[in-house]
C-alpha cells in the first residue's frame, strides 16, 4: 500500500496527527481559526470508537479534557487566543495535577477578539505565563503540515511521557493554509502511550511519586487503585498539604521535569548555518519567509542561514547560543512584537547583536518585509 | 461493607466548623451508597472549590477536586469517556451557581448521566460569609454590609427549566430523606439534582441572627413542608422538599453512542 498523501489545511494535519498519535477525546468550542480541528474531528473521532463533545465554553473544553484523561484516554482540545486567555485556570490545574494533555492554540491576532481572521504569533509569552505561578510549560509548533503533523504526534508523546499538559501553538496562515502532507505508516513515527502502573490492588499505589527515572505511572479512574486529583499543593497519594517540604518538592518537581529535559524536547531545524554571519531565528509560518528570503539571499553569496525552532518552551537556550553566539548578526523573525527575540537577547553573549524583524499589522511577514528590514539593519536602507 | 469503608478515615476530624451542616450530607451520601451496595472502584466523585468540596477527600472513591464552579465540566469530561462509571458532583451554592451556572445548566440540557448535589447554606463560607446567588434578598453577608438587594436562584425551578430530569429537595434536618433521594438521584439515568439545604453557624447563622446550628436546623424543619402537603396549601410561604421530576428523556452517553454507530457505517 502506498503513503496516503492528502491536500489539506493546517488544522487537518493537526487532527491527522492528533489521530496517529492515538487521540480518543476531544472537547472544544467554536473560534476562528481553529474550527477547523473540532469540525474535522466532530466526524472522526466517533469513526473509531472515540468520543467528540462540544461544550458550553472555553473553560468547560479544557476542564472535560482533564477529566478524559483521568479515565485513560489521549485528550485534545483546540482553540484560539481569547480561548486560551480563558483556559489558563484549567491549564494550571494540569499543570498541578500533572494531567498528560494536548492544547492547540492557532494563533490570531491580539489582544481581546483583535483580528479574528489574520495572523499574529503574540501568544508566545502566553503560552510560557500564562497561567499564575512558578511553572513550567512545553510549547511546541510548525511552520509547514509535515511539521504540524510530527509535532502534534510529538505533544502527545511529551504529554504521556512527562505527565504534563503540552501547548501547540499554530498560527493562521499555518491552520488555514493548504498544502501536501504524508501521512507516516502506522510504527513509522514512534508512540508513546500511557505508563501505567504495575502496583496490584490493595497495595499502597503512590500516583504522585515519581520513579528513579522521573516519570510518574498512573492509574485510570475506574480501576483498583482510588486516590485524589486535586489542584492544591499534594502529598504523593494526592491529598492537599500545606507542609512547606512538600510545598517545595512538588513546585521543584513539576518545573524540573520540564527544565531537566529541555535538550529531550528541544525541536529545531539549521539551513545553511555552517558559514552563516547572519542567523535569522524564526518559527512558524514567517520561517517560511525567513527562509525564502535566506535561499534568494545565498544566491547572491550573502552569508545568511536560518535556525527554524519547533520547540518554543522549555526554550532551547543552548541551541541558540550553539548558532548564535557567533553570528555577527542575530535577526528574530516573528510576527509579534519581539517575544522570541526578548528571550534570544537574553540567552546569547552579545544581546547588542542582536534585532527583530517583525510585523504586527495582521498582514504576513514576506521575504520582502524580511529583506528591508535586513538592509535597514546593515545600514543600508530600504 | 461498613459505613466507615467508604471513608478516608486518616483524614478525620474534618475540616468544617462545629455544627457546619455538610458533614450531615457526607452521611447521608455514605447511607445512600452502602445501600446502592455499589463498588467504590465504580464512583468518580468530582467537586469544585469552597467547604462542600472538601467533601471529596474523605471519600474513598476516585475523587477529583477541581477549580472553582468547573466540577460539572471535569465530571462530563469523566463520564462521556468512561460512562461505565457513576459519577456523583457535591457542589456548594456559589460553585454550582454562581462561578458555575453555565456549567450547571449545560449540564441539565445535555440530560447526561451524573448527580449533582447542590450543598446550599447560602453563603460563601471558605472565603469569610460572602453574600451568594442563593443567600436571597435581606440577608446579612460580609459583603452585604447594608442587607443583601441580589434577587436568589431557586435551585429547583433552575434545574426544572434547565432540562434537569431528576430534581429534589431535602436538608440537613431530614437525612433519612436526604439518603433516600440521593440513592435514587444515582439510580436515575440522566442529569439529577439534589439540593440540600444545609446550615452554616459560623457565617450565614450569626451574620443573621439565626441562632445556633440546632436552632437553624429546627428552622429547616419549620419552614419545608412535603411536595403538595396541605400545609403548604395554607402557608405558601413554605419551602417544598421531595421529588419533583423523574422523568425520562435520551441520556447523552447513550446518544453518544449511537453517534458512534452512525459514523461506523450503521444507519
Amino acid at each position: 500500500m502506498g503513503k496516503q498523501i492528502k491536500f489539506i489545511q493546517g488544522n487537518e494535519a493537526c487532527v491527522e496527527g492528533a489521530l496517529y498519535a492515538g487521540l480518543d477525546f476531544f472537547a472544544g468550542y467554536p473560534i476562528t481559526p481553529s474550527t477547523e480541528i473540532a469540525e474535522h474531528l466532530s466526524a472522526r473521532l466517533p469513526r473509531k470508537g472515540g468520543k467528540f463533545i462540544q461544550m458550553e465554553d472555553e473553560i468547560a473544553s479544557m476542564c472535560a479534557i482533564i477529566g478524559a484523561s483521568l479515565t485513560g484516554h489521549k485528550v485534545l482540545t483546540a482553540t484560539s487566543g481569547p480561548g486560551f486567555s480563558l483556559k489558563q485556570e484549567a491549564l494550571g490545574y494540569a499543570v498541578m495535577a500533572e494531567i498528560p494533555c494536548v492544547i492547540v492554540n492557532v494563533q490570531r491576532g491580539g489582544p481581546s477578539t483583535g483580528v479574528p481572521t489574520h495572523v499574529s504569533q503574540g501568544d508566545v509569552m502566553q503560552a510560557r505565563w500564562g497561567t499564575h505561578g512558578d511553572h513550567s510549560i512545553v510549547c511546541l509548533t510548525a511552520s509547514n503540515h509535515q511539521d504540524v503533523f510530527a509535532m502534534t504526534v510529538e505533544a502527545f508523546n511529551i504529554a504521556e511521557t512527562f505527565r504534563t499538559p503540552v501547548v501547540l501553538l499554530f498560527d493562521e496562515v499555518v491552520g488555514h493554509m493548504r498544502e501536501r502532507l504524508e501521512i507516516p505508516e502506522p510504527g513509522e513515527i514512534p508512540l508513546v502511550e500511557r505508563l501505567r502502573t504495575a502496583v496490584k490492588g490493595g497495595v499502597d499505589y503512590h500516583p504522585y511519586l515519581p520513579r528513579e527515572d522521573g516519570r510518574l505511572p498512573m492509574s485510570d479512574f475506574g480501576d483498583v487503585h482510588r486516590y485524589n486529583v486535586t489542584g492544591l499543593v499534594h502529598d504523593m497519594w494526592g491529598f492537599p498539604s500545606d507542609n512547606p517540604k512538600i510545598v517545595y518538592g512538588l513546585l521543584r518537581h513539576i518545573v524540573d521535569k520540564i527544565e531537566n529535559n529541555v535538550e529531550r524536547m528541544a525541536h529545531y531545524k539549521t539551513f545553511y548555518l555552517e558559514d552563516a554571519e547572519t542567523v535569522l531565528v524564526s518559527f512558524g509560518s514567517s520561517a517560511r519567509s525567513a527562509l525564502h528570503i535566506v535561499e534568494s539571499l545565498r544566491q547572491r553569496g550573502q552569508r545568511i542561514g536560518l535556525l527554524e525552532l519547533q520547540t518554543l518552551w522549555p526554550f532551547p537556550k543552548d541551541v541558540i547560543r550553539q548558532y548564535c553566539n557567533d553570528a555577527a548578526t542575530t535577526v528574530v523573525v516573528e510576527m509579534n512584537m519581539g517575544q522570541v527575540c526578548q528571550m534570544v537577547k537574553s540567552t546569547v553573549k552579545h544581546p547588542e547583536r542582536v534585532f527583530l524583524a517583525n510585523r504586527i499589522d495582521g498582514g504576513f511577514i514576506t521575504p520582502t518585509d524580511i529583506k528591508n528590514i535586513l538592509r535597514l539593519i546593515k545600514g543600508k536602507g530600504v | 461493607m461498613a459505613v466507615e469503608d467508604y471513608i478516608r478515615q486518616r483524614f478525620f476530624p474534618h475540616l468544617w466548623c462545629p455544627g457546619c451542616g455538610h458533614g450531615i450530607v457526607l452521611n447521608g451520601l455514605i447511607r445512600a451508597v452502602e445501600k446502592l451496595g455499589m463498588s467504590r472502584n465504580e464512583i468518580v466523585m468530582v467537586s469544585g472549590i469552597g467547604c462542600s468540596s472538601r467533601i471529596s477527600g474523605y471519600m474513598d472513591f476516585h475523587t477529583l477536586h477541581t477549580i472553582h464552579g468547573r466540577a460539572l465540566a471535569f465530571a462530563t469530561g469523566v463520564k462521556l469517556s468512561k460512562p461505565e462509571l457513576n459519577v456523583i458532583v457535591p457542589m456548594g451554592d456559589g460553585d454550582a451557581l454562581s462561578i458555575g451556572g453555565n456549567h450547571f445548566i449545560h449540564a441539565a440540557r445535555r440530560n447526561i448521566d451524573m448527580t449533582a448535589i447542590v450543598m446550599n447554606n447560602r453563603i460563601y463560607g471558605m472565603t469569610g460569609g460572602q453574600y451568594s446567588p442563593l443567600t436571597g434578598p435581606g440577608m446579612m453577608a460580609t459583603t452585604a454590609p447594608y442587607r443583601n438587594i441580589d434577587q436568589g436562584f431557586d435551585v429547583v425551578e433552575m434545574a426544572k427549566a434547565a432540562g434537569a430530569t431528576f430534581v429534589a429537595r431535602t436538608t440537613t434536618y431530614h437525612v433519612t430523606q436526604m439518603a433516600d433521594i440521593i440513592r435514587e438521584a444515582v439510580l436515575h439515568e440522566g442529569f439529577s439534582v439534589v439540593e440540600i439545604m444545609s446550615q452554616c453557624p459560623t457565617y450565614f447563622g450569626r451574620k443573621n441572627k439565626l441562632g445556633s446550628a440546632v436552632d437553624m436546623m429546627k428552622r429547616m424543619k419549620e419552614i419545608t413542608t412535603p411536595i403538595g402537603s396541605k400545609k403548604k396549601a395554607e402557608n405558601p410561604e413554605l419551602i417544598e422538599r421531595g421529588i419533583f421530576v423523574q422523568t425520562d428523556r435520551p441520556e447523552y452517553c447513550s446518544e453518544y453512542s449511537q453517534i458512534i454507530e452512525r459514523a461506523m457505517g450503521g444507519k
